[in-house]
């Protein structure tokens, strides 16, 4: 059954949202490569860059597949997408562009996004769309042991020395600026609710919230008060952090176009 | 001619895991589902790590091995659903794990981690004693959690249930 363009439109959208918050991410914590403060770190940070890359290139490959329904010459490849579209064409929610800062920070960025993360998998598996509850599927294994890891590391940092404890509440209270965007549904969101491809936001927060509020307090940490939520990202306003973020990644296939090994 | 499917799995099963070469990929349970299609021999391959970079590699070896057995037809397609699971990993592959010096999955404990339970009792490959515990749920491998052994002090690899 043919489904209407607008749907396929916000699908396109969608599959782009979840692929780009995964590859912002993925190449985010891969910057950790080499520099860990301990060699298993190092290779857990490299692992879970590794799982969200490929993650990336399931997400672009059904964006690229959608996009094919309509565009001339077919859809875009997850490398294209991935390559060649400058920051305003990006989808990712802004919290996944912010820069590692410390150990600390990085982590905390980690347990905010694995947490809405592995709610997200876990509702799309059952998506009206085969394609998404398929890489739902597959992809919810792999940050199950994400969200294991940042959660326990973040109990460990914060309910560890002072140092340590009042790193990782300065790292919550800058970042929880941007954790409102998680949740904000706009007509995407919306158009993919109605036809049971995406889950109700609230019902994501709802899980969040649960999972937030018993780790902190496990890790002695506060939760922040702040109500203030920058947004954008899921339309294309991002901070300037991302652009330095595509100057290197994308740097390979800009000086030299078509380049392969 | 085209040759029995139970022949081109024996075949399948002499073809090493890049990254863990003491087992095959029959035994790794990725192979999911052999078929003749007309003159085209359409084999299902289901990823083990979605990011697995042993995956490119996996492929082109599936191909030179059933080249090499005279097929020449060969179409790969990749099955995300039901996604991989250590289940899946032959007896004969676990006993195999074991005598690498890798500790194989515990069986049944396939969604072992999703509730965030506590980890299995993982038994040290090199001494056989269940005093063991985890250094890292990520390993040198996507697939391999590191562990240390209190009894022999030795660390090794946890092929982790997945």
């Amino acid at each position: 059954m043919a489904r209407a363009a607008t749907d396929d439109t916000a699908l396109f959208e969608y599959a782009l949202r979840l692929g780009d918050n995964c590859l912002i991410l993925g190449h985010r914590v891969s910057e950790w490569c080499g520099h860990s403060p301990v060699l298993e770190e190092d290779i857990a940070l490299a692992n879970v860059a590794l799982d969200l890359i490929g993650q990336t290139q399931l997400w672009l490959g059904l964006a690229g597949e959608i996009e094919g329904q309509w565009r001339e010459g077919g859809g875009r490849s997850a490398d294209d997408l991935a390559f060649l579209r400058d920051a305003g064409a990006f989808r990712n929610l802004l919290l996944v562009e912010q820069p590692n800062g410390d150990f600390g920070k990085t982590l905390a960025r980690q347990f905010l996004f694995d947490a809405w993360h592995n709610a997200m998998l876990g509702a799309l598996q059952g998506s009206a769309d085969k394609r998404a509850a398929e890489i739902a599927e597959k992809a919810a294994k792999e940050v199950a042991y994400h969200l294991n890891r940042s959660r326990d590391l973040v109990v460990r940092l914060g309910d560890g020395t002072a140092e340590s404890h009042s790193r990782m509440q300065r790292a919550l209270d800058d970042l929880w600026f941007y954790t409102g965007e998680l949740f904000l549904a706009d007509e995407v969101d919306a158009a993919m609710l109605a036809a049971g491809i995406g889950p109700d936001l609230d019902d994501i927060r709802a899980q969040w919230d649960a999972e937030i509020d018993r780790t902190l307090k496990q890790a002695t940490l506060r939760r922040p008060d702040s109500g203030h939520v920058q947004k954008g990202g899921k339309r294309g306003v991002h901070s300037e952090h991302l652009g330095y973020v595509l100057a290197e990644m994308q740097f390979l296939q800009r000086a030299y176009p078509g380049a392969r090994w | 001619m085209r040759p029995a499917t139970d022949q081109i799995r024996a075949w399948l099963d002499e073809v090493p895991d890049p990254e863990i070469p003491v087992i095959s990929l029959v035994d790794l349970g990725i192979i999911r589902d052999l078929a003749w299609e007309d003159d085209t021999l359409v084999v299902t391959v289901t990823p083990t790590y979605s990011g697995c970079p042993a995956t490119a590699v996996i492929n082109l070896e599936i191909e030179t091995a059933l080249r090499a057995h005279g097929i020449e037809r060969i179409e790969l397609r990749r099955r995300l659903s039901p996604a991989w699971t250590t289940d899946w990993i032959s007896d004969k592959g676990r006993r195999k794990l074991q005598g690498y010096g890798i500790a194989p999955p515990v069986a049944g404990t396939a969604g072992c981690n999703l509730a965030g339970d506590a980890a299995p009792t993982v038994v040290c490959p090199h001494c056989g004693s269940t005093a063991t515990r985890v250094v890292s749920q990520f390993g040198s491998t996507p697939c391999k959690a590191a562990f240390r052994c209190d009894d022999c002090l030795e660390p090794f690899d946890y092929f982790k249930c997945h």
